[in-house]
């Protein structure tokens, strides 16, 4: 067992799927001589050389039009977007072009991609650096988006992306990049996509997040225990295609949901869950389902990005409204 | 490497106008060309009466563009990979895609890009521009493996105004990829006229910024268009990189069948343009050398029209694909909520027959 930072876990994830399979190109802006600017491709270049780990003129939308082209041909490219806030230039490559390529031609020419990029505040960067676009890229059919919440997870998704047949927008919570740090060994063992993972079983209330949430969410369960309170903590994992099931067995047990996401709340991706939740599990529900999201806002600049992020006391103050309900 | 002169070989009445390249040299090739220029314009003509009267979808028309998309694609090996636009009907042709594959596609129905015959082509790309990419990929995907083929991007005049020509013509400069851009310039994009479109004296010097040779070819002669992409083609294949190649040719159709040109140009501009047209251009030639007769003429004319009309009837002969046809290609494997949407979808439609 080795201890792995999250960055580190995606790291190893590449270069496992680069040495079992030949078809895995990595590229990207500095992804080369250089790792990557949070290091995730850092070594990749010298092991596999230029022709496998390519560095890539500045050009946002063509790493993923580029990408579609080789995944075509029957590589599997993970592309690397330097920050969040420089793939919605990519929108147009994922949204008419990779998620469609396999329906369009009926199969004939599908598209095995990657796209990867650091995701969310909590790094005190600059502007255009914190952004949480999961609800946009899993508004559109044909693709898979995954947000891994531990080095583990990050390890096992990853791998399974690599290996999926088909687009997958993989979003790297940035802030955990360094803190969440875990024996991650390196079996090349993949985590299924399409599974939300419970985490911490409990009663009383559900708390579904993601990505960097996750953490939150465990915080404020632990917390909870101390009010008698026992949260069931679920981190969805994979956005798309979303395991319903897992989450509503869940809701069906506690009849209380809180969901949590960074995003801002106006069509973010909570209300999907919330939605599916009220259109099925509606006599399971003991209470008003709540949402503890960003606010509709730009994500602020680093001095106030701590006031934006859903905080521990937030998902605790949703949870004890829920449980107050009558 | 700009050139500093248009390439032309046959001038407006057909007479050359340069020197013949090999291929030229030899009349059942001049005739396949002429053929598949030929077969191309019947296809157009009944797509838009097709169109015009219910039986088709919204169709771009290719009219007098001919010469660019047969002459690129005649220049391609069968193993090269085309990635066009959406007015390169000529070209899908020469390739190999069948003429019901294209009334399907135009008809509303995806199995039209399920080429039976050039399996790793691209299908048409309608968002202007955002195929540049892909050319890349494709031929960086050819160097990678080693592979002597190469990757062929057709696009219009409106597209080098876009981002992604300039990424793609820019990221193929640097890898120095096999791939050969052509510029069809139809010198309109719908209604903006060329030079509201960029202020550049030509499109071809959009190369040098990339460092890629660019140059200008008559895109009403289809024998200098396929001799330009040849000469593309096989610089390419040596790993000298990429090329771009603006073919200067009119459109003497409106941008669609959705369209009304005569909203933004006048009769006598469009009027003016007929007599360079390509595929009178090439009859011209051929009669004049002796290999070309009227009844030839009237022969291929026949032959055209009944392969046309056949796939036509084909075409308007295939049911639609089944409800969960729409659900069966999103995914490999299809996620168990969108099996349950296909499910719904199957009754929902049993009960609306």
């Amino acid at each position: 067992m080795t201890e792995l930072s999250l960055v580190q876990a995606v790291n190893a994830a590449l270069k496992h799927a680069m040495n079992e399979d030949v078809r895995v190109l990595v590229l990207g802006e500095d992804v080369g001589i250089d790792g990557g600017v949070f290091r995730a491709t850092e070594g990749l270049f010298r092991i596999f050389g230029e022709q496998r780990v390519l560095d890539t003129p500045l050009a946002e939308a063509s790493i993923a039009g580029v990408s579609i082209g080789l995944a075509a041909q029957g590589f599997r490219p993970v592309a690397e977007i330097q920050f969040t806030g420089f793939a919605y230039a990519c929108i147009d490559q994922i949204l008419n072009h990779a998620s469609r390529l396999r329906a369009r031609t009926r199969g004939r020419l599908t598209c095995p991609m990657v796209l990867r990029s650091p995701a969310g505040g909590g790094i005190k960067a600059v502007e255009h650096h914190s952004e949480s676009p999961e609800a946009m890229f899993a508004h559109i059919p044909g693709v898979k988006v995954v947000m891994p919440s531990s080095a583990a997870r990050a390890y096992g998704l990853l791998l399974s992306a690599i290996r999926d047949p088909d687009p997958v927008v993989f979003l790297e919570p940035a802030r955990l990049y360094r803190a969440a740090r875990e024996d991650v060994p390196d079996d090349g063992a993949g985590i299924p996509l399409g599974h939300c993972l419970t985490l911490r079983a409990g009663r009383d209330v559900t708390i579904v997040g993601w990505g960097a949430m996750v953490k939150e969410a465990l915080e404020a369960a632990d917390q909870l225990a101390a009010e008698n309170v026992e949260a069931e903590v679920i981190d969805v994992a994979t956005l798309k295609p979303l395991d319903s099931a897992t989450i509503l067995a869940s809701v069906e047990r506690t009849g209380r949901l809180v969901v949590v996401h960074e995003a801002p709340m106006t069509c973010g991706y909570g209300a999907e869950i919330a939605a599916r939740v009220a259109s099925r599990a509606m006599t399971s529900l003991l209470a008003p389902i709540e949402r503890v999201t960003g606010y509709d806002t730009m994500m602020p600049y680093a001095r106030m990005e701590a006031h934006y992020m859903p905080q521990v006391g937030a998902i605790m103050t949703a949870a004890r409204r829920v449980m107050a309900f009558t | 490497m700009l050139g500093n002169r248009l390439l032309c070989v046959l001038d407006r009445d057909g007479n050359l106008a340069g020197p013949l390249p090999e291929f030229a040299r030899d009349p059942a090739e001049l005739l396949r060309l002429y053929r598949t220029l030929v077969l191309t314009r019947t296809f157009d003509t009944k797509a838009i009466a097709l169109q015009r009267t219910g039986r088709l979808g919204t169709y771009a028309s290719s009219l007098g563009q001919e010469a660019v998309s047969v002459g690129a694609a005649a220049a391609m090996a069968k193993s090269d990979v085309l990635v066009p636009s959406f007015r390169e009907h000529g070209a899908q042709i020469w390739r190999g895609v069948t003429l019901k594959e294209l009334f399907l596609y135009w008809g509303g129905d995806e199995r039209g890009n399920d080429f039976a015959g050039p399996r790793e082509d691209f299908p048409n790309c309608v968002p202007v521009a955002s195929h540049a990419p892909h050319a890349v990929g494709v031929a960086l995907a050819f160097r990678l493996r080693g592979e002597q083929r190469a990757a062929v991007c057709v696009f219009g005049d409106g597209a080098t105004s876009k981002g992604d020509v300039a990424e793609a013509l820019n990221m193929a400069g640097v890898w120095k990829v096999p791939a050969v851009f052509v510029v069809n310039n139809n010198a309109w994009a719908i209604s903006v006229p060329r030079e509201k479109q960029t202020a550049a004296a030509t499109l071809a010097q959009k190369a040098v910024a990339a460092g890629i040779p660019g140059e200008q070819v008559d895109g009403n002669d289809v024998i200098a268009v396929r001799a330009a992409t040849e000469r593309a083609l096989a610089r390419a294949r040596q790993g000298l990189g990429p090329a771009l190649i603006e073919a200067l040719t009119y459109r003497l159709c409106d941008h669609t069948t959705s369209d009304d040109a005569s909203r933004y140009r006048n009769d006598a501009e469009v009027s003016g343009h007929w007599p360079a047209e390509p595929v009178a251009r090439l009859r011209k030639f051929l009669m004049n050398a002796g290999h070309w007769s009227k009844d030839m003429e009237e022969a291929l004319l026949h032959e055209c029209s009944s392969s046309v009309e056949g796939a036509a009837e084909a075409y308007l002969a295939t049911p639609a694909q089944p409800i969960s046809a729409i659900f069966d290609y999103i995914y490999a494997e299809i996620p168990a909520e969108l099996a349950e949407q296909r499910e719904a979808a199957t009754v929902q439609a049993q009960g609306d027959a």
